[in-house]
């Protein structure tokens, strides 16, 4: 997992491995921006996936199928960035990886931050060539709100909420602790070293070997971020509650608030 | 000369600056965390891991033991642009997003899970702040008036004696474990500090000697401070040259630290003692303990006073294109800028809702630091504030354009409209009410009706506290309010105590208690103290002028006295029924029915 430079690295890949990458075929760089934004300059041969494309159709085959479109084989090394801290490149990432296909990294960067590196750009699409990937699931690194609901009450289960303080204090599943999204980050990239990583967890009483359950608002996207960030530092269990607490909501499960306070009016926004 | 060689003539945009003091500790940060691990495990005491936090500067939360609040320390309020950026960064990492500037010059950070408390000490190792002895029964933050240096009544800057006094104390065992926390305010005059309620304030004054040289010293002011009971401090002497001010710092905690009540909590500031022994006994215990501190010292120590002064450098505008002016920036100009006393240049006071700022904000804040004021660096002020000076007057159009685009140019900074509260039900343990959000809602509606544009009020202070505790300052406030609960029945409501004619110049009074107004009729009350003034007004009055004569009972309208003003608004202050109106019992911030919780304080921890 160590960063040979030029080496693609899991999970997070660093800005000159895919520099020296960028006109390899077996490499497919994947822009998860809105279209106007990747249309407007993107990274050289990157293609665009928004993740709303992602998400209509979110059903495993559906995804398979927009895979194949941007030509990515069984095979293929998948790099993802995206300029929402990583978040969004992460719930694309997860879905890659719960498809069943094994190699694919998050860039170790935002998209604002590759252009403030003062790194090429480009308007120009690549051509795309159709192909096959294969569906192999991989529920190991999902969870549901069945699944949560009977894990998060055993010993060796911490479930991690990675919204924003605030709403966490207004409302969350109860057992739940909060580390939020911007806590993953550090300066100029979208996870924190792996050292500082392992800090914020020792501090926290997280053991490493813990089933780590994440989740967030509402599709697992800052969720995803902290699933990758728990994989950096190589957390061998961590599932995604991938429809998050909107789902929770919904279903009418428990929640749990700080009471008798009004933190909200501490807020300056 | 033309623009375009004007431009060039100026210097080049310097660099952020970097502070002199690095204040912190990096290893206090990893004993931080390991303390918290073993008080986890039950390997350290409740009371022993508090006073631990506490000195540290890690103040408990409202209603819970997993969160904690970190009151960062700035001493004399100079804060650098990196800092601002740095706080920014941790306020989203892990507090709530937004940080509060207090009264005191700290910048909080509310809402911090107490295990991520040392990851906040890392931070602001990296760029030399600490939060070491900003609670517990210490020195707290050393203040300075944020116009020292630029005012135009004072004698001389007394920054460098704050940051000295500063540096001095911080670790220093005289004062790690005093009967109770302690204060100094450094003032640059009379009307710009609050030097009469703390425990020592000092004015820089100057004085001739016989030999026709000049020396430094200051008037110092021992035993005043707010709380529960107050009282306004008292003068040592006519003059304490500079080279007394450290044997007089240590002549003073040591009396404290030696004869300080440690039993009664609630009663164990300095101001009790003074007040129990009276002032004359007091007074000439410290000056016979200087005497002694003076004569005994085991090695000499001095205050390390950095008079060096900070290069002012007027940074280049990023572009120079005039462009036209965005409303308001008359008034802006008017109600948050003050003259320096340096030719072409201004101080400018940002105000900030109840001291609350986003990251976002304070982002920009440093950006705007950096390209606007020429000595480099911001000053929190006293209230809640934050202020940027050494800005060239011909750079403020532009200044106010920026801020206007960060939602930071509210006008009415130096008026009545920014009204100080202190945090209330948002964060502390002993509110009674959300004073907090009591001060936004006064602040909003005073802006709303361009009541910071009125000259009459102008010099009228508002403040805010949740309880009868005096975070909020309410007792020097011209208008003054402190919470509690009041009922109709069974059904309860937020309801404040408000007094009248508090002031903290050189005629320092506490306010006079009129009359307990509920939540909800607050506003309505203040605007009616404002209708009654117009009425009964002389010409060439002003609010607080018109206040002070009803509280010394030499007004000769109708309000005579604080009796009259109590009877003219007491209509305002019934109760409706509850049915006829909910809200009423309500307090601002909550949709459900009024009820108290406290906590137990840490003040006095």
């Amino acid at each position: 997992m160590c960063s040979l430079s030029n080496e693609i690295t899991y999970p997070t890949v660093d800005v000159d491995a895919i520099r020296s990458k960028i006109n390899d075929d077996s490499v497919r760089l994947i822009d998860v921006r809105r279209e106007e934004d990747y249309n407007q300059g993107h990274i050289p041969n990157a293609v665009n996936l928004p993740l709303a494309s992602l998400l209509s159709g979110d059903s495993p085959e559906s995804a398979v199928k927009l895979f194949e479109e941007l030509g990515i084989a069984d095979d293929t090394k998948v790099v993802v960035y995206d300029d929402t801290f990583g978040a969004l490149a992460s719930r694309v990432a997860w879905t890659l990886q719960y498809i069943g296909h094994k190699n694919v990294a998050l860039l170790e960067v935002t998209y604002s931050q590759w252009k403030e590196l003062g790194l090429k750009t480009s308007t120009e699409k690549p051509n795309i060539k159709s192909t096959k990937h294969s569906l192999n699931l991989n529920p190991e690194i999902m969870a549901t709100a069945e699944y949560l609901e009977n894990a998060k009450e055993k010993d060796n289960v911490v479930l991690i909420d990675n919204r924003e303080r605030l709403n966490f204090l207004e409302q969350h599943i109860p057992g739940s602790i909060n580390i939020p999204y911007r806590t993953l980050a550090t300066d100029g990239k979208i996870l924190r070293t792996k050292e500082s990583m392992r800090n914020l967890l020792k501090n926290r009483g997280i053991p490493e070997d813990a089933e780590i359950i994440t989740y967030c608002g509402s599709v697992g996207t800052l969720s995803g971020l902290a699933y990758y960030a728990l994989k950096s530092i190589g957390v061998p269990n961590v599932k995604l509650y991938v429809n998050s607490f909107k789902e929770w909501k919904k279903l009418e499960k428990p929640v749990g608030k700080q009471e008798n306070a009004a933190y909200w009016d501490l807020s300056a926004e | 000369m033309n623009l375009k060689m004007a431009q060039q003539l100026r210097p080049s945009k310097s660099a952020s600056k970097k502070p002199k003091i690095d204040w912190s500790r990096r290893e206090e940060a990893d004993n931080f965390a390991h303390t918290v691990k073993l008080y986890r495990q039950g390997k350290i005491d409740h009371d022993n891991f508090r006073r631990f936090r506490l000195q540290h500067g890690a103040y408990g939360t409202r209603m819970t033991d997993d969160y904690a609040m970190v009151r960062i320390k700035i001493p004399a309020g100079q804060i650098y642009p990196h800092q601002l950026e740095k706080i920014a960064q941790l306020s989203e990492m892990y507090s709530i997003g937004s940080a509060h500037v207090s009264t005191r010059e700290n910048v909080q950070l509310h809402w911090v899970v107490l295990e991520d408390v040392s990851e906040i000490m890392h931070g602001l190792a990296d760029v030399g702040l600490t939060s070491r002895e900003a609670c517990g029964n210490t020195v707290r933050n050393v203040m300075c008036s944020p116009l020292s240096g630029v005012c135009n009544d004072e004698e001389f800057d007394a920054t460098p004696y704050a940051i000295a006094t500063a540096r001095f104390l911080l670790r220093n065992p005289l004062n790690q474990s005093l009967p109770r926390k302690f204060k100094f305010n450094f003032s640059c005059c009379e009307k710009h500090g609050m030097t009469r309620i703390v425990d020592v304030g000092l004015i820089p004054q100057i004085r001739k000697l016989d030999d026709k040289t000049m020396q430094h010293g200051f008037k110092i002011f021992l035993g005043g401070g707010l709380g529960n009971k107050s009282f306004v401090g008292h003068q040592l002497e006519d003059f304490t040259p500079e080279e007394d001010l450290l044997y007089t710092s240590i002549a003073v905690l040591q009396i404290f630290d030696r004869i300080g009540d440690r039993k009664n909590m609630a009663r164990n500031r300095m101001r009790y003692l003074v007040n129990e022994m009276g002032w004359d006994k007091f007074k000439n215990l410290v000056l016979k303990e200087r005497t002694i501190v003076r004569a005994t010292q085991s090695v000499i120590i001095r205050l390390n006073i950095n008079k060096k002064s900070n290069e002012i450098k007027r940074p280049i505008s990023v572009s120079s294109e005039n462009g036209s002016i965005p409303d308001g920036y008359a008034r802006w100009l008017k109600t948050t800028t003050y003259k320096q006393k340096q030719e072409g240049y201004r101080a400018v006071f940002v105000t900030l809702e109840s001291g609350d700022i986003t990251a976002n904000q304070l982002r920009a804040m440093a950006d705007i630091t950096k390209d606007f004021s020429a000595e480099g660096f911001a000053r929190n002020g006293f209230s809640q504030d934050i202020i940027l000076r050494y800005v060239h007057e011909s750079d403020l159009p532009k200044l106010y354009s920026r801020l206007l685009e960060v939602g930071l140019a509210n006008s009415g900074s130096l008026t009545m409209a920014s009204a100080v509260g202190c945090s209330g039900t948002s964060s502390c343990n002993l509110a009674l009410t959300n004073s907090h959000r009591l001060a936004k809602e006064i602040q909003r509606k005073f802006l709303e009706l361009k009541l910071d544009d009125d000259d009459d009020l102008r010099d009228a202070t508002i403040k805010i506290s949740g309880c009868p505790n005096s975070c909020g300052q309410h007792e020097i406030a011209t208008i003054g309010f402190f919470g509690g609960g009041a009922r109709v029945g069974k059904d309860m409501y937020p309801n404040y105590s408000m007094s009248l004619g508090g002031r903290f110049d050189d005629k320092s009074m506490l306010g006079v208690t009129c009359i307990r107004v509920p939540v909800k009729r607050t506003i309505p009350v203040i605007l009616k103290i404002i209708e009654l003034y117009k009425k009964n007004k002389q010409s060439d009055d002003t609010l607080s002028r018109w206040i002070d004569r009803i509280v010394h009972g030499n007004e000769s309208s109708e309000i005579k006295s604080v009796k009259d003003m109590q009877k003219v608004l007491s209509p305002l202050v019934v109760p409706p029924s509850k049915d006829d109106d909910p809200d009423f019992y309500a307090d601002y911030g909550s949709d459900t029915s009024y009820h108290t919780v406290t906590g137990k304080g840490e003040c006095a921890a």
